[in-house]
């Protein structure tokens, strides 16, 4: 059913012209991905699509219609070329996929070797019960860490490609009785969703979560506010020079306890070195690089919305 | 653990973690002495893993987050890693030193902080693939210095340096979602993501469709990284348009970068059973790559601008590497890794030198660079050696490459492959002596004449790195010494 | 060849062709960078489904469950999705410089002034 759904979304933002409807599709098509990680089992991936996909996406190509226009003009071109790639890409998936285990199936290879380790020992190695944040954090810390240092190069390239967003005016949206609904609105809801952007960022040992989400969840209040109170007021609580710098502090944090270990003569990112007992080095060394890749996305997030939303319009 | 047991990481999280403390500080002077700084301590990481190698270690591994492999990520260092570390580490150093006054003649003050910031990001991203174990990881890194590379090249002064960036984000994005494709395949079927261990269990599987695919996927994706005709419609442009020190640091790393890739799945991972006997890779990468030779070789003689030209030229260098590769003989292979090292020298000399006309006379078009033999005899003197080496001069770096990638035709008995490398190579006599006549036997124009050189700093990285091409084009004892070692390991099965 | 259990996987394929064609055959530069991530939120599903065990739970540790799904995609694709998200970022700003200096997103507009500036040069 899902899959159905998934199809006509995708059919549908192949053929339109409009950009508008096409973002608000590939917005659908991501809240549709993450309903079918849910069914897949994948909770925390299915909180991390919806938030990124269909939250921090959607918003960045909304901010840059604004900018760029929103029709697409159509192509006299002979698509036949593309058709006969896709083609051949599409077959060589399909054959790739012939003799592939089937979907589900408990003894794929997929399931074997690795996988049960972590199911098995997560709890005893690191404490975790949560075991995506597990091998996130700890088993495969070091791919988060590099995943960190990617969130930072966006943020970095977009200040270099945008600036960091000086507000000029207070651009804001819709009449005075519509604002100030919507500020009111907006008020009540943004400590809600600071909370429990905090929520997820210390809960995520035990449920879904953890630092990107959490990170997305904080930022998502920032823009919230920008949105109804407009870019000087927002700059008065984090002045945008501050967020390069946040977010280059989030990426140090990681990288500082990687280097702990290293002081004591154990490997980069073993936890299990920066305290007496080992799970409770692997509680701290988790907490501590949570915290680091939380602030990083919420820093690096909240520059780009800034450097988007501050750009002027050409006409 | 001591110092030299954390060589490894060190290389990869000095730069790392340096880019971000230049965002922290946020001063472009402070910036580029940081940058300058962590890059010479990636290269003494580097310099000193290399030496382990040379003096027999045997295969490095080093267990991040100290949980053993395939369970967690490992580095391994052998003889290929160490050596591709070590080119990419020094180009760092060599560029960084150069960077200074170029930066400062071509990018707004504003910038520079990010520059500096973004050069390390490449850095420290080429350096992880190199060293990482596991495939997964190594798209990470990948895409960090994927990113950070867009930034870079955006940054050009001409409007076109955008859509080359652009241009090179598709493609890459691309390039990297095969891979990971391609990975997703193998994981399917094996369980693992380490690369050791998938070399154990692959053969085992290499019947099945799905690894199959897998392979081609991951060979595509690591095509249009590396700008193997006909997928290196992005390279031109982005070299082209790109701040002189990017142009000059992408040239001599990142190509070389995705060469290792290459050479490490086909032969590492898959190996040479099933990638060349089985698959028949070699089918398809020596045709594209003689063509790659003679037809890049032959547009880069119709161009203006000579960073353009060079950017051809890369091309077709690439093809020379793949062309070694193709050969999939350990002398083949070898000349393949040997040109990779060369390749590094001879445009990293080039485009330095270049950077230097930009720097003196604002642009590289060859009609504004009549008679600049005389105006800069030092620059065009080191963009006359680094050419040279291209050409394959003996006495020069390039002269070895291809007597290794002709020895290794002859012993296949293929004489239209000689045959190909030798009109080659008269195609890039021409191009060379184009930008010759240009310089040194064309006058000035009016009111221009007499010495205008440029200064120390941009002299001395590129004079070094020229006379490197004839160092190692006399002594080879380094380049070639580790290729045949490294060969030995890609050959003799998993590490 | 079992059908049932490879649909899935084969409307993921369609899926990603969707994606893929849109890059390379569409002009607009946005309509380009929305493809792509279609194609790589397709790629993210297919290694989800990868993970998946019948009857399994979600790889939380719980009392109740006896099998669980595979955890390692869901950490792989996590990643993949900031990776995602990252490039569509740079991209969307490199798009907005763009149309400031062309004047247009389209493909064919701004090749057209590309080459005209190439002649001009020569």
């Amino acid at each position: 059913m899902l899959l159905a759904l998934l199809l006509a979304v995708a059919f549908a933002a192949v053929r339109m012209r409009d950009l508008f409807s096409v973002v608000m599709l590939f917005s659908i098509y991501s809240l549709l991905t993450a309903a079918l990680f849910m069914d897949l089992d994948a909770v925390d991936v299915a909180f991390t699509e919806a938030a990124v996909g269909a939250g921090v996406s959607t918003i960045l190509m909304l901010a840059s219609l604004r900018l760029v226009g929103r029709s697409e003009q159509a192509r006299r071109r002979n698509p036949l070329l593309a058709l006969s790639v896709v083609a051949v890409t599409g077959a060589a998936l399909i054959y790739g996929l012939s003799d592939a285990p089937l979907l589900g199936d408990p003894n794929a290879p997929a399931q074997q070797h690795v996988a049960p380790y972590y199911i098995q020992n997560a709890m005893a190695d690191t404490g975790v019960p949560n075991l995506v944040t597990a091998v996130l954090a700890s088993y495969r810390g070091f791919d988060t860490f590099g995943e960190t240092l990617v969130v930072f190069t966006a943020g970095l390239a977009v200040m270099l490609l945008l600036g960091s967003g000086r507000a000029r005016d207070n651009q804001q949206y819709g009449s005075e009785d519509d604002r100030n609904i919507q500020r009111l609105v907006v008020r009540a809801l943004i400590p809600w969703i600071l909370v429990f952007a905090l929520y997820v960022q210390f809960h995520g040992d035990f449920g879904a979560g953890g630092g990107f989400q959490a990170g997305v969840i904080f930022a998502s209040a920032f823009v919230l506010f920008d949105l109804v109170h407009g870019h000087r007021v927002t700059a008065q609580v984090i002045p945008a020079h501050w967020l390069p710098r946040l977010g280059a502090l989030g990426a140090l944090i990681y990288g500082g306890v990687g280097l702990c270990s290293l002081f004591v003569g154990q490997p980069f990112l073993d936890y299990a070195a920066l305290a007496q007992d080992p799970i409770a080095g692997q509680h701290l060394g988790i907490l501590l690089v949570e915290l680091g890749v939380g602030l990083t996305v919420f820093s690096v997030i909240t520059a780009i919305y800034y450097a988007f939303s501050t750009r002027e319009q050409l006409r | 653990m001591t110092l030299s047991d954390q060589l490894p990481i060190l290389a990869v999280v000095v730069p790392l973690l340096a880019s971000p403390l230049c965002v922290l500080i946020g001063n472009r002077h402070a910036a580029w002495l940081i940058a300058l700084l962590a890059a010479v301590g990636a290269f003494a990481a580097s310099a000193g893993l290399l030496l382990a190698q040379l003096q027999g270690a045997g295969p490095v591994s080093y267990a991040l987050g100290d949980w053993a492999p395939p369970i967690g990520i490992e580095f391994r260092v052998d003889h290929l890693s160490a050596l591709v570390l070590l080119i990419v580490s020094a180009m760092a150093v060599w560029v960084l030193a150069y960077a200074r006054r170029s930066v400062e003649a071509e990018v707004a003050q504003d910038k520079q902080t990010g520059l500096y910031a973004a050069l390390l990001l490449v850095h420290a991203g080429l350096a992880g693939i190199v060293l990482t174990g596991d495939a997964f990881n190594a798209f990470v890194f990948l895409e960090i210095s994927s990113l950070a590379s867009y930034a870079l090249i955006s940054m050009g002064r001409d409007r076109r340096a955008l859509t080359a960036a652009f241009q090179y984000l598709v493609m890459g994005t691309l390039g990297a979602t095969f891979i990971l494709i391609g990975i997703g395949f193998l994981y399917m079927m094996t369980g693992t993501l380490n690369m050791a261990d998938l070399a154990e269990r692959l053969p085992a599987l290499s019947d099945t469709r799905t690894i199959q695919a897998g392979f081609a996927f991951i060979s595509v994706g690591i095509a249009l990284k590396l700008a193997m005709f006909p997928l290196h419609l992005w390279l031109p442009n982005a070299y082209t348009y790109a701040p002189s020190v990017v142009s000059a640091f992408l040239a001599a790393t990142a190509t070389k970068v995705a060469v290792y890739l290459m050479l490490r799945f086909v032969f590492s991972v898959f190996g040479h059973d099933f990638a060349i006997a089985h698959m028949h890779l070699d089918y398809l990468l020596l045709p594209l790559a003689a063509i790659a030779v003679l037809l890049l070789s032959l547009v880069a003689i119709f161009q203006y601008d000579l960073k353009r030209m060079l950017a051809y030229s890369s091309v077709a260098q690439v093809g020379y590497m793949l062309m070694g590769l193709a050969i999939a003989t350990p002398l083949g292979v070898t000349a393949s890794i040997v040109h990779l090292f060369n390749h590094a020298l001879m445009k990293g000399a080039l485009f330095l030198a270049l950077g230097a006309v930009m720097w003196r006379v604002g642009s590289t078009h060859i009609g504004q660079l009549s008679g600049i033999g005389q105006r800069m005899p030092w620059t065009m003197g080191a963009f006359l050696l680094g050419g040279l080496s291209l050409i394959g001069v003996p006495l020069t770096a390039g002269f070895i490459s291809k007597w290794y990638l002709v020895s290794a035709a002859i012993a296949q008995g293929w004489w239209w492959l000689i045959l190909v490398i030798v009109i080659s190579s008269l195609l890039a006599v021409i191009y060379i002596w184009r930008v010759v006549e240009t310089a040194w036997f064309t006058p000035s124009p009016n009111g221009t004449a007499g010495r205008a050189e440029a200064p120390l700093s941009l002299l001395l990285p590129t004079w070094t790195l020229a006379l490197a091409n004839l160092y190692f084009g006399i002594d080879t004892s380094l380049s070639v010494g580790m290729a045949e070692a490294a060969v030995g390991g890609l050959f003799g099965g998993a590490p | 060849m079992e059908l049932p259990g490879l649909f899935n996987y084969w409307v993921v394929v369609v899926l990603m062709m969707a994606g893929f064609y849109v890059v390379i055959e569409q002009g607009n530069l946005v309509k380009k960078l929305i493809g792509l991530g279609l194609f790589q939120a397709s790629v993210f599903i297919f290694y989800i489904s990868i993970g998946k065990v019948a009857d399994g739970a979600p790889p939380i540790l719980g009392d109740a469950a006896e099998l669980y799904s595979n955890p390692l995609p869901h950490v792989l694709i996590l990643t993949a999705i900031v990776v995602g998200v990252a490039t569509t970022a740079v991209g969307l700003s490199l798009i907005v410089r763009i149309h400031e200096q062309y004047g247009s997103v389209e493909e064919d507009d701004i090749h057209r002034a590309d080459v005209q500036a190439d002649e001009d040069e020569a």
